[in-house]
């Protein structure tokens, strides 16, 4: 039997290494699969308090939300995706330093 | 030490290191392999936690459609083969450390937590059946207005993913 302990600890370092991916790439895409790491991160603490916790609780609401996130991570990774490719083709980069359109 | 436990742990490794390199590899293509890795992975631990419906559908849409995307995002958006020079931030090192000081944090936080070292129930048959799932996301009374939100945020991020990719230059003759 495994404590809840492994499957939180297991989570907040994937929750960790996801966000430094954010933080720190230099590409677009990088930063994305970061954001995918994240995402994973919480469906695993999701996952596992649903199965632990299941006799207090017998609703399903931690799959609910699991399968909620599949489906916004779906849809972040296609616009992420479509906006990467709309960048690059106006701008001919897709690195975070290089794309300052915004700047005053 | 369980089987379960083994199992655990080596799926926990290979997760970890496959994602720190998915977030340190020099090559934007690598970084995306190894976010499979990272996915298959995560696939396992559902797998662990008796949730088979998520595991196999993690491999679908994860493995299956997500990386996929990614893998198309880098092929697509590279300037050269070779991704030449460093792909993080100066920075990089200072982003590490307060990350792991964090972790520390919050793991220490949570072992606080009375339930901590909770150990997993028996997990009943009805636990499982996914017709409960499925009767829970279109009852009014559970999670119908979410799922139905669901639904239109697909067809908008859809909608929208098409609308800002097509190449706006080749529609006027």
């Amino acid at each position: 039997m495994i404590p809840l302990s492994w499957y939180l600890i297991l989570a907040a370092a994937l929750m960790s290494i996801g966000l430094f991916g954010v933080i720190t790439r230099k590409n677009l895409v990088g930063a994305l699969i970061g954001i995918e790491l994240m995402l994973n991160a919480v469906n695993i603490n999701l996952v596992a308090f649903w199965r632990y916790f299941h006799n207090a609780r017998p609703e399903m609401d931690g799959l609910v939300f699991v399968a909620l996130i599949f489906v916004v991570a779906a849809g972040e990774t296609a616009i992420g995706l479509a906006l990467i490719i709309s960048a690059y083709r106006s701008r001919k980069t897709v690195d975070v330093n290089e794309l300052n359109l915004l700047k005053g | 030490m369980s089987g379960m436990q083994v199992i655990f742990l080596i799926a926990a490794a290979v997760t970890l290191g496959s994602a720190i390199a998915a977030v340190s590899a020099r090559k934007m293509l690598h970084a995306a392999l190894w976010l499979v890795l990272a996915l298959l992975g995560v696939a396992v631990i559902f797998a662990l936690l008796e949730a088979s419906f998520f595991a196999v559908v993690q491999v679908l849409v994860y493995i299956g459609a997500i990386s996929i995307l990614v893998i198309f995002a880098v092929m697509l958006s590279r300037t050269s083969l070779t991704d030449e020079g460093s792909q993080t931030n100066r920075g990089w090192w200072v982003a590490a450390l307060g990350l792991v000081i964090v972790l520390i944090g919050v793991v220490a936080a949570l072992s606080l937590w009375p339930k901590w070292t909770a150990m997993p129930g028996a997990l009943p048959a009805a636990a499982t059946d996914m017709a409960t799932l499925g009767k829970q996301l279109v009852d009014p009374n559970g999670y119908l207005l979410p799922f139905e939100l669901s639904s239109i945020l697909l067809l908008a991020a859809l909608v929208g993913a098409i609308y800002t990719a097509v190449d706006k230059k080749e529609e006027k003759p």
